[in-house]
């Protein structure tokens, strides 16, 4: 019996190593998901980021996707055309254009296609603060009613798709 | 030697590489309140507040852009008058209580909340049984 006391430090050691080897193994995820999904988009109302465009609002008129996405950011190359490929299906496409000058989206979209029905000016990132989102790109399902319905952090991949068109169906 | 130089030259030249954006970080981002009361509130706050980019990092500590303009709002936030607290459950209202550096007191975080108290119990236990064998 008082022998067992020894191995009380081993059994602890065991137990850290394993702790330690079962979250090598099983990375966190450290994608930050909105908590306002299910949640009615907060009030905003973002100026044309572009000369001759649509600025981007709260108001809600019909299901649509919001798009953080910015012409220094890489991984937005990658999702462009799986966004073109959403706007050719019929998917309306709000972009919100994060710390960028015009000139530099307008050779983005130039370069890379333009899916967007309007672009937002997101200068100093308040509106990302204001939808819980922390990077670009990242992309948001809001339904008919204003109701946020997924939030997707991360490029858009050809593997997402079904879930944003899911989602879209479901927020008609 | 040369080659040495001729590379930390190069290194100096090059514009650095960066997947951030260009433009510059809101006033309030790194320049302190005018009232110093608000800015120690201000900055108390910021403190408590994990970055969401350099997730291990305060706000206060970070310098990723958006760690900046959380700073910024902070602080005008702050100087209009709106108390910490209600900023804090602004931002557990959008991020989590996970953006929180203070967790909150709820059935989930009771443990964590007690873990001192029985940490201190059992050593006090530990060493009374030590004590009472030495005499």
């Amino acid at each position: 019996m008082r022998r067992a006391i020894f191995f009380v430090p081993l059994g602890l050691l065991l137990l850290f190593l394993g702790a330690v080897g079962w979250r090598l193994a099983n990375p966190p995820d450290t994608r930050i998901v909105s908590h306002l999904v299910g949640r009615p988009l907060p009030v905003f109302m973002l100026p044309a980021a572009l000369p001759g465009r649509d600025g981007v609002s709260a108001r809600a008129d019909g299901p649509r996707l919001v798009n953080f996405f910015a012409s220094w950011c890489v991984p937005c190359i990658g999702e462009a055309p799986l966004l073109g490929r959403l706007k050719d299906e019929g998917v309306a496409i709000d972009g919100i254009a994060v710390r960028d000058r015009p000139e530099d989206i307008a050779r983005f979209l130039a370069r890379y296609g333009d899916p967007y029905r309007a672009i937002g000016a997101d200068g100093d990132s308040r509106a990302q603060m204001l939808l819980g989102s922390s990077g670009v790109p990242e992309t948001y399902v809001v339904d008919r009613r204003g109701i946020i319905r997924l939030h997707h952090v991360g490029p858009v991949e050809a593997a997402d798709l079904t879930e944003l068109r899911s989602a879209l169906a479901a927020a008609r | 030697m040369r080659r040495l130089l001729l590379l930390s030259v190069a290194l100096a030249v090059a514009a650095p590489l960066r997947a951030d954006s260009d433009l510059p970080q809101s006033p309030w981002a790194n320049r302190q309140l005018p009232d110093p009361r608000k800015e120690a509130a201000a900055e108390a706050l910021m403190e408590q507040i994990r970055c969401l980019v350099c997730q291990g990092q305060s706000i206060a500590d970070s310098n990723a852009d958006l760690a900046g303009e959380m700073r910024a709002l902070v602080r005008q936030r702050v100087a209009a008058g709106e108390p910490p607290e209600k900023i804090r459950g602004w931002l557990i209202d959008r991020y989590g209580a996970w953006i929180s550096f203070r967790p909150p007191v709820e059935p989930l975080t009771w443990p964590l909340w007690a873990a001192p108290l029985l940490l201190l119990a059992g050593g006090a236990w530990l060493a009374r049984r030590r004590l009472a064998r030495r005499r």
